[in-house]
């Protein structure tokens, strides 16, 4: 069985697991991090998202083995010091959330959509979900929340963001 | 300290624990010594067992046991039910056949329980169930709704694959209002087939104590209590007091998790069996093939109308697809959810409809968000819009002619409204949506090349489900009131006990919201507990829009006693009679003097009984409820969908969606706006989106999130959401619901937007696209040839 090293949430740890053991598996069976959902298996819903190396990524379409040595950052870790992540307090303030699983992986790609775009607007958070299945909230309040989320994070009003 | 009101957009209380990740869903848990459960199922829509060889299988590394349908027929586990009996026109019970938790004899669809392994871990289960050699002796299958009464026979029970043919409502009155009428529309229904789809596929953990030979089962259910009734009264997996079922937290239901499904059976079952905890999760794509579907109705539809334009009568004959087997409350949904709804909003003198009930090779229907609701409401606006072009009056006028205005209002189908004003949310809407200016609109759209359709759903549902006596007389095989128990702790604080369930609704946030303002205390001195069999005494659940107006009332009353009893013990604190002592804000004051004292001081000298008799008045502050409603509720209102068609794509967009309900007293308005942006959502999703395809051998062919199209963000637009409120008389808070509502109001909203922008009635759902395009070319090409 292949070892595997990597940092998560700023704690490095070690685990040896099955090559085909996936990111998400290692994650919630071996280090016992549930917070990371699996929603599909088709990497299609996003609940798995987590950052690996600070870009988000689908924890169930990659292999432990493939993030050896990489820095992993899931929902548990996104709070500092006790303080919640503005697009956590985002999500809270402007209720998008309901049954709450979709919700990790929604948080860590609304930080990963701020990251690269900036203060998005409605349009472009709309596109830029669309690996994101939420059934609960109809959309309505998480694009909320993540327009105010980036508006907290970047300190600017929120703006049209152009395609990749 | 905070006292929170009710109204007030309180922020919600369980988010802090899903968004750090904290939350506890089912497949978070695990037991010391758990083992993995695999299902191996049918690749077959339709066969014969003849043989299943498991030796080998058996012999495979980490297999703990293999066990099929002999091993529960020796075990004599009884069958899954169906708790909703409903007879046939001419008295007969319904033709139900038997629903193993694991096939015997024959597999009726495909994903159907062949067998289930239990491995160390389960790739190993996996690997095993691949070994295991399975003779299937193949039968022509069936999965059309339409093609089933004269396809092959699914059940010998159930001759023609005809469950029942029911039927409600004055047959002669209303042919003689059909004769007598100046204008008959009719329209051919196909109601598609839905995949609830939440987003947290089912699992269950089942665990053995032969310490105490008790049983747990950790599962994803709305109604832990129901699910642990049916598991030993009727399975007889245990007696109750040995059967202790906890729903953690859900990550939605929509229905789905309602229902006592095969795999949680099986689970706690064999937890016994191999002395080994036992844990099962479904993978998506076995979401798709065995969870409960929705809808799949095929309807012919009549409406007829005077010379004034008033509606004298409605003619439904409809088919509805039950599956393979009846599911839980499968036999309901398109009876007394649907056919009761008939008469939507409008006061209709006569109907009749006849439904009958069939079984196919596919996955057992049962109630989705809504569940009959909407397919009466499509069935009853799309009467009703398509009407009105007919006859050449407008839509919204035509409805306001026909609008119930006096209440109560007894309707040909069973139901009686008790409170509602149509008009009211038709106009706020109108309003909202800028009705006005939408010909303008249409015409600038026309200049892009884009069809411009606006669309109504005045719809009507019937919640708060359920009156005992009243379900019990239609065949019911429960009784649908709620429990509660509010236990105040010495120091003030409070714990609710609530059969309610939440798995996404927010209750740990309203109904404290209940406490605090009714003792006025804070909702951070208030917790929410449910979905444990062992904490609460007994609860019906979470669904059909019940949780405020049944729950939350039965709280109330539980309230109620709570403060009776506390004046008891505040007029010995106050040394004052009990009839002179005033409770408000938190506060017992003797009337007419500044002698007063705080709620917690009260509830600590109830524990302490110092300054009472505790012979005359029992020590303690804890009172429960269990509360039973009068009658429906009859959440109401309008939706309002303006659409965009590309002409030369048939891509269909919406630009503007206005909704304006009536939910009676509002709790929270932001978690009720919520519900309603959710249930649009779905609603959006069936009439633009979904839909579960069977091929004509019964293979579902759309079974991942790649065939299926699940709404998306870009799907959508942001949603104007308002409302007017008419009290509801039927419960003490006057709630009415509001979960279902934007799913039982949205398709036909969207389809009437649809076949006005492309003056045709004939747009199926989904209308996708490729649906739209040609139903654009059809109307071009007929276009042509009429030149
Ligand atoms: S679980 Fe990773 S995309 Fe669905
Ligand atoms: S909140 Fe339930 S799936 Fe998004």
């Amino acid at each position: 069985m292949p070892t595997v090293t990597l940092t998560v949430n700023g704690r490095s740890v070690t685990a040896d697991v099955d090559a085909r053991t996936l990111l998400v598996q290692m994650l919630r069976e071996n280090l016992h991090l549930t917070g990371t959902h699996v929603g599909c298996d088709t990497s299609q819903c996003g609940a798995c998202v987590v950052h690996v190396d600070g870009k988000a990524v689908k924890s169930c379409t990659t292999f432990a083995v493939q993030c050896q040595g990489a820095e992993v950052v899931t929902i548990e870790g996104l709070a500092q010091d006790g303080k919640l992540h503005p697009m956590q307090e985002a999500f809270r303030e402007h209720h998008g959330l309901q049954c709450g699983f979709c919700t990790p992986g929604m948080i860590m790609a609304a930080v990963d959509i701020v990251n690269r775009k900036g203060a998005v607007d409605e349009a472009t958070i709309r596109e830029e979900l669309e690996g994101n299945i939420c059934r609960c909230t109809g959309y309505h309040n998480i694009v909320k929340a993540v327009e105010a989320g980036a508006q907290a994070m970047t300190g600017k009003a929120p703006a049209r963001q152009a395609a990749e | 300290m905070t006292v929170t009101a009710l109204g007030a957009a309180v922020r919600r209380k369980e988010d802090h624990r899903f968004i750090t990740g904290k939350g506890q869903y089912t497949d978070d848990i695990n037991r010391p010594g758990q083992a993995q459960a695999y299902f191996l199922r049918s690749p077959h829509a339709h066969a014969t067992l003849k043989k299943i060889d498991i030796a080998k299988a058996k012999a495979m590394p980490g297999v703990v046991a293999i066990y099929t349908g002999e091993d529960v027929a020796a075990d004599k586990v009884g069958g899954l039910i169906c708790g909703w009996m409903i007879h046939s026109k001419d008295g007969t019970p319904m033709r139900a056949g038997p629903h193993p938790i694991l096939a015997q004899g024959k597999v009726r669809y495909v994903g159907d329980h062949v067998a289930v392994v239990i491995a160390e871990t389960l790739s190993q289960a996996k690997d095993a169930a691949e070994a295991i050699v399975v003779d299937y002796g193949v039968l022509p299958a069936n999965a059309d709704t339409s093609k089933a009464q004269k396809a092959p026979e699914v059940h010998s029970e159930a001759p023609n694959n005809t469950v029942y043919d029911w039927h409600i409502g004055d047959k002669a009155a209303t042919e003689a209002a059909f004769k007598a009428a100046k204008h008959v529309t009719t329209l051919e229904i196909v109601n598609n087939r839905l995949v609830p789809n939440a987003m947290e596929p089912r699992a269950a953990v089942g665990e053995y104590d032969a310490g105490n030979d008790a049983l747990t089962l950790y599962t994803t259910s709305q109604n832990p209590h129901v699910a642990r009734l049916v598991l030993s009264a009727f399975i007889g997996i245990a007696p109750e007091h040995k059967l202790r079922v906890i729903a953690p937290d859900v990550g939605g239901g929509f229905g789905s998790k309602i229902f006592i499904y095969a795999e949680e059976t099986v689970c706690v079952w064999a937890a016994r069996k191999c002395g080994r905890p036992v844990k099962w999760t479904a993978d998506r794509t076995e979401e798709f093939l065995c969870v409960a579907h929705g809808r799949d109705h095929v309807t012919h539809a009549e409406l007829a109308t005077d010379a004034e334009g008033k509606i004298t009568g409605l003619r439904v004959k409809t088919i509805a697809n039950m599956g393979a087997y009846l599911s839980t409350f499968a036999s309901s949904v398109p009876t007394y959810l649907y056919a009761t709804l008939l008469s939507g909003q409008y006061a209709i003198p006569n109907i009749y409809a006849e439904v009958d009930a069939v079984y196919t090779n596919t996955a057992p229907v049962d109630a989705y968000r809504g569940a009959g609701r909407p397919e009466a409401t499509f069935v009853v606006e799309r009467l009703v819009e398509a009407a009105a072009r007919e006859i050449g009056m407008d839509p919204a006028a035509f409805r306001r002619r026909n609008f119930v205005t006096k209440f109560p209002h007894q309707t040909p189908v069973i139901m009686m409204y008790d409170c509602g004003d149509y008009k009211a949310s038709l106009v706020k809407a109108m309003e909202m949506a800028d009705v006005k200016g939408f010909g303008k609109r249409r015409r600038e759209a026309a200049k892009r090349g884009k069809l411009r359709g606006l669309g109504y759903s005045t719809y009507i549902e019937a919640c708060g489900i359920a009156p005992s006596q009243a379900v019990g007389s239609l065949g019911a095989g429960v009784g649908l009131w709620e429990s509660a128990e509010v236990r105040v702790n010495p120091v003030g604080t409070v714990e609710v006990l609530t059969g309610s369930h939440s798995h996404g609704q927010g209750h740990e946030t309203t109904f404290a919201q209940l406490v605090s303002s009714r003792l006025g205390i804070s909702i951070d001195n208030v917790s929410i507990v449910h979905g444990d069999t062992d904490k609460v005494q007994f609860g019906m659940g979470t669904y059909g829009s019940r949780s405020g107006a049944v729950g939350m009332s039965a709280i109330s009353k539980a309230l109620d006693k709570i403060e009776a009893k506390a004046k008891k013990v505040a007029s010995h604190v106050l040394e004052a009679a009990e009839a002179d002592i005033d409770f408000k804000d938190g506060k017992f004051t003797v009337k007419g003097t500044d002698k007063s004292v705080d709620f917690g001081t009260v509830a600590l000298n109830a524990y302490i009984a110092h300054k009472f008799n505790p012979q005359e008045l029992e020590p303690g502050l804890k009172e429960g409820s269990f509360y039973d409603p009068t009658n429906f509720t009859f959440p109401a209102g309008c939706h309002i969908c303006e659409i965009e068609v590309d002409q030369e794509t048939g891509v269909a967009t919406i630009a503007k969606w206005t909704a304006v309900d009536d939910f009676g007293n509002v709790i929270n308005p932001m978690i009720v706006e919520g519900q309603v942006h959710g249930g649009i959502a779905q609603g959006v999703g069936q009439a633009l989106l979904e839909g579960a395809i069977y091929n004509k051998d019964g293979q579902l062919v759309t079974a991942s999130f790649m065939d299926y199209a699940m709404p998306r963000a870009h799907d959508l637009p942001s949603f104007d959401v308002g409302m007017t409120v008419t009290p509801c008389p039927s419960n003490p808070l006057g709630i009415k619901g509001c979960g279902e509502a934007g799913a039982i109001a949205a398709p036909a909203a969207v389809i009437n937007a649809l076949t006005d922008a492309l003056g045709t009635e004939e747009v199926p759902m989904p209308a996708t696209p490729q649906a739209l395009w040609t139903v654009i070319q059809k109307q071009s090409r007929a276009a042509i040839a009429a030149e």
